[in-house]
Formats: structure tokens, sequence, C-alpha cells
């Protein structure tokens, strides 16, 4: 788990790029007039046919509101939705559906744990300890939930190479602390983070943690009860399913122990004007009519990515990432920002005497689609001391001859500019 | 462009030429080389003169735009840390600099549309371009108004 790319054993699937290529449609068309390079997979990733046509047919076949009414379509599209949240619990290796709670994403899970778990678990001189490269949806719902009680938020630093700093993590933890959140692979680094470690040495201080599987979700397998978390958020449109759903686990120690997130319908069992009597679990986490062909597209997601295999995946990713690197690298002038030990999908770099924008520009022109900024990482770039990066995300349907576009239009550049 | 005789030197001129130019260029990585070339040749701006008010709010680069009145006429002159934004700056230059206030006011700038710049720049970026523009006609405004109350 901690460090796929060295315990990776071949498996007997074959990657098939070029048929993996062939279930995401976007993939065939042109921009600009060239063929499209799509290498901004931590922003969000392509969506397979499968996930497509299962967003089609629910609204097709089945379309009608979940847990309400008795008519058939009703119990279909119920069924449905319940049935994506059983893949979920799969695909996490979680112990039981209950724990599993659908959201907007990534941002909206973190939210309800700042909220629910932090509302009624943190007090005045408490401490939220967090890495110095979190996203900032993982830094901002704490830093609210920690003024709101006079908590503090303390930070783990990281060091150059784009890796926590486990003597700091050691001392950090104490008496104080509440709660440990934490990125599991950074988006603006690519750094895969030894969660499964840390959590180890929070339990032992009985301090809970919660990962941010944004970034992990797409290219690791992920086994909640493994890992041993206390709460694991990730997004659905990161992982090649539909934007606006995402996945909260919940442990189930804690579920009974945290309130309600939102109020509304979905959530309750009964409400008079005097008391509501709030819903089973996790229901009452989920007020609301849900995103149920998003839910029903993420499942899609599970089972496309299942049927190709972790194993495979992140054979071919680690590759394609050795790759990457080492052909970006090496142009005179580029500097990589983020070489942990552990890294997964993700080339952040910088070049000398050119504007980050002028690259973006001239990848742009050649059809390459690579994110250029802070990544909504700031911290990240104020230790660096940088303004931001140009980052080239991968996902599974890059290539290595993607990879060399990229390198050869990014050589132009410098070239053309100096 | 059209058969009514276009007066050389005015703004549609400049803009014509422009257009042409560009009908050359056969894809986007041809036309920021040459936009790339534009803001390579162009003088720019001494450090000295880049200071925080004549620096252009709402672009993704840093942007500043210097003026100057010569003989009752606005010269532009502009620099930017991106070599691209440079270049835009430059192309706006070449069309609007070294003209009479109420002329620039006046001015009608369709080339970036007809360069296909309009639908090509991201919106943040062409929000960028589009408040460069907006502040050389702020320029032109306010110098027109301090010759009228000269006269
Ligand atoms: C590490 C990390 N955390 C959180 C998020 C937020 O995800 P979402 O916008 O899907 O809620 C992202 C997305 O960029 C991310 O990369």
């Amino acid at each position: 788990m901690e460090s796929p790319s060295k315990t990776y054993q071949p498996t007997s699937t074959p990657f098939d790029v070029d048929a993996i290529r062939r279930d995401f449609p976007i993939l065939e068309r042109k921009v600009l007039g060239k063929p499209l390079v799509y290498l901004d997979n931590a922003a969000t990733t392509q969506k397979p046919s499968a996930v497509i046509q299962s967003i089609t047919d629910y609204y097709t076949q089945i379309n009608s509101n979940v847990h309400r009414g008795v008519h058939h379509l009703s119990e279909e599209a119920t069924n449905a939705y319940e049935g994506a949240r059983e893949k979920v619990r799969q695909f996490l290796n979680a112990g039981s559906v209950e724990e599993i709670i659908f959201t907007k994403g990534t941002t909206g899970g973190i939210n309800l744990v700042a909220s629910a778990w932090g509302r009624k678990h943190l007090k005045a001189g408490d401490e939220v300890l967090v890495s110095g490269m979190e996203h900032h949806s993982n830094i901002v719902p704490w830093q609210m939930i920690c003024s709101e009680k006079g908590a503090h938020l303390k930070v783990i630093p990281i060091n150059q190479q784009g890796e926590l700093d486990m003597d700091q993590y050691t001392s950090l933890l104490n008496e104080r602390t509440r709660l440990v959140a934490l990125v599991h692979i950074s988006n603006a680094l690519g750094s895969i983070n030894p969660v499964r470690r840390m959590i180890e040495m929070a339990h032992r201080k009985d301090i809970p943690v919660l990962i941010d599987g944004a970034q992990a979700a797409p290219h690791l397998a992920i086994d909640v009860r493994d890992l041993d978390c206390d709460f694991y958020a990730f997004s659905g449109h990161k992982m090649y399913g539909p934007t606006g759903i995402g996945g909260l686990f919940v442990k189930k120690a804690w579920l009974e122990k945290m309130d309600p997130y939102q109020g509304g319908g979905e959530m309750i069992k009964s409400v008079t004007f005097e008391k509501t009597v709030y819903h089973d679990l996790p229901h009452r986490f989920e007020a609301g009519t849900p995103n149920i062909a998003g839910a029903i597209g993420l499942g899609a997601a599970i089972d496309y990515l299942r049927a190709i295999g972790y194993d495979s995946i992140l054979a071919y990713e680690s590759d394609l990432q050795a790759y990457a690197s080492e052909k970006i690298g090496s142009i005179p002038g580029v500097r990589l920002i983020g070489t942990a030990h552990d890294k997964a999908g993700v080339v952040s770099f910088v070049v000398e005497q050119v504007h980050p924008l002028d690259l973006g520009t001239m990848l742009n022109a050649a059809g390459i689609a690579i994110r250029t900024g802070h990544h909504c990482a700031q911290p990240v770039m104020d230790f660096y001391r940088i303004p931001g990066t140009a980052r080239a995300s991968l996902g599974i349907y890059n290539t290595r001859a993607e990879i060399d576009h990229l390198a050869e239009t990014t050589r132009e550049t410098i070239k053309l500019l100096s | 462009m059209n058969s009514t005789k276009v007066a050389e030197n005015s703004i549609q001129a400049a803009q014509d030429s422009i257009i042409e130019d560009f009908e050359l260029l056969e894809d986007w990585t041809e036309k920021y080389k040459y936009i790339i070339e534009l803001g390579q040749v162009s003088p720019g701006l001494p450090e000295a003169l880049k200071t925080p008010d004549i620096k252009i709010k709402g672009c993704q680069s840093n942007v500043w735009l210097h003026t100057e009145l010569k003989d009752g006429k606005i010269v532009f002159s502009g620099d930017s840390d991106a070599m691209i934004t440079k270049g835009l700056i430059n192309l706006l230059i070449n069309v609007l600099s070294d003209r009479e206030p109420r002329e620039i006011l006046e001015g009608d700038l369709y080339f970036i549309d007809r360069i296909g710049m309009k639908q090509h720049l991201s919106p943040t970026r062409a929000n960028g371009l589009a408040s460069m523009i907006k502040q050389m006609k702020i320029y032109a405004l306010a110098y027109k108004t301090k010759l009228e109350n000269a006269n």
C-alpha cells in the first residue's frame, strides 16, 4: 500500500491501453484542430462509455425518487441507488453499507465531518493536525470549525522532496490533538503519504484520522479496514465517474457520535413541530433528494475500474509516471517540484525564464491539456517559494506517445522563449 | 477588407493589416509563435516604470500599461512577465497608440474577433485582454477631458 511502485508484481491481466482509450469517447475529439492530449486528470478525469450509458439508462428507464414511493419505479431506483452504495462499500472494503455516505465529493465529505463530527467533539484549546501539502478542501473546513470552537490548526511540515517530516509528526501528536486530517496522495506534488503508519501512530494516542482520498481513489486500491482510518473522503469525478457525487466512509463507532449534518427530507423518520426523529444510518447524513444518477454512475465507474484491476492500473501508471518524470525532468531549464520516493499520478514542474501561462498556452495550442497555477494548494507553493507549477496529471488512458508530445512541445516552447 | 477606401494610418487600417498577417498563420501554434515574436521585439518598459499604479487588474500575469501625451496624441507602451501577454499588448499598441484620444474612444476593435482570439482565449484570459482595452479607453477619456478643459 505504502510503496506501490516497488512492491508491484506483474499481474495476469495484460493492460491494453488502446482498448481502454476506445472506452472514452471524448478522446476521439480534436481541440483547436489537434488530437486531444488530456493530462489534467487530477482536476477531473474523462468518463468511459459504461459510465455515460449508466446515467442514460437511469434517466431513460428508472428515473424516480428513492426511499419514497411504493410504486415500482421508486423501488427500482432505490435498489439501484442502494446497489451503488454497496459497490462503494466493496470499493473501499468497508465493513458495512451504513458506513458509506454519499456526498457531493471530497469537499462535501470533509465539510460533513468538520461539521457533524467537529461541532460535537472539538472544544477550545483542541488541535486539529493537517499536513503542509493539503488541498484547500482539507484546510478551510478545519479553519472554519476551529475558529468557531476556539481550537487550533497545526501543520505537519514537508521537506524539499515533498515528503512529510515524520519526526515533526511524532512530536506534533499530543494530548490536545483531537483529529489528524491528511491527504493520501497530494494533488500538487503526487507524493503518496505513509497514511497507514501515520494512522497507527495517531491511534496509539486515541486520535482519529480523516484521509482525503481524492487523488488516491483513481490510482490505488483502497482498503479502509486495512488502513484503519476513521474517515475517508473521495470524489467520483476524479475516478472516471460523474461530477457532483462522492463517497465518505465513516467508521461505525463514530456514526452514532455525530450530529446530523443538514436538515430536510430523506434524513428523518418522523417530524412534528415539537420533535424530529432522525432516520437510520447512513441516511440521516443525506438530507434531501440525493444525486441518484450520480451514485449510479459512480457505481458504474467502480465496476469499470474493478474489471481492469487496480494491480494492472498501478503497474501501468507507475511505469508511465516514471517515464514522464524522466522525460520532463531531463529537459534543460525544467525543475521538477515534488520528488518524493513514493509518487503517483502527477508530474509538477517549473521552467526557468518561462511564465507558466506562456507554457500552458503553447501546450494548449498543441492540443495538450495540463494545468498551470497553484492547484488549490497555496501553502505548497509558498513552501517552494513559487507562484505555481505546470502540472501534468496522468490517467489510465494516457500513453508514452502523449508524454513525448508534451516533452517535445515543452522543449520547443522553452527554445522559443529563451 | 471592403470596397470603401480605408484611410491610411486609421485604426481600421491597422487592424486590417493584423488580420491579413494572421490569415497566413496556419494554426494556433503558429499564431502564438507570431505573438511571442511581437512580445520579444517589443521594448517593454524599464523596471523603474513598472509601478503598482500602472498595473492592470484582472490579468493572470502582471501587466503594466504606460501612457504619455505627445502632440495631442496618446503614446502607449506596456510590458508583462508573460511573453504572450506582452505580445498581445504590443498588438493593441500597434492599433491604438499614437492617436488622438477621440479616435481611441471611438475605435471599434474588431480584429480580436476576426483573428479568432475572442473565441480562443479562455474566459480568464479574455477578461485580461478586455481589461487592457478598457484601461486604454479609460486613459483616452481622461486625456480627452484634460485636453478639453485646457482649451
Ligand atoms: C487532494 C484533493 N483534495 C480535495 C479535492 C477536492 O475535490 P472536489 O472538488 O471533488 O470536492 C481535490 C480536487 O482537486 C484534491 O485534489
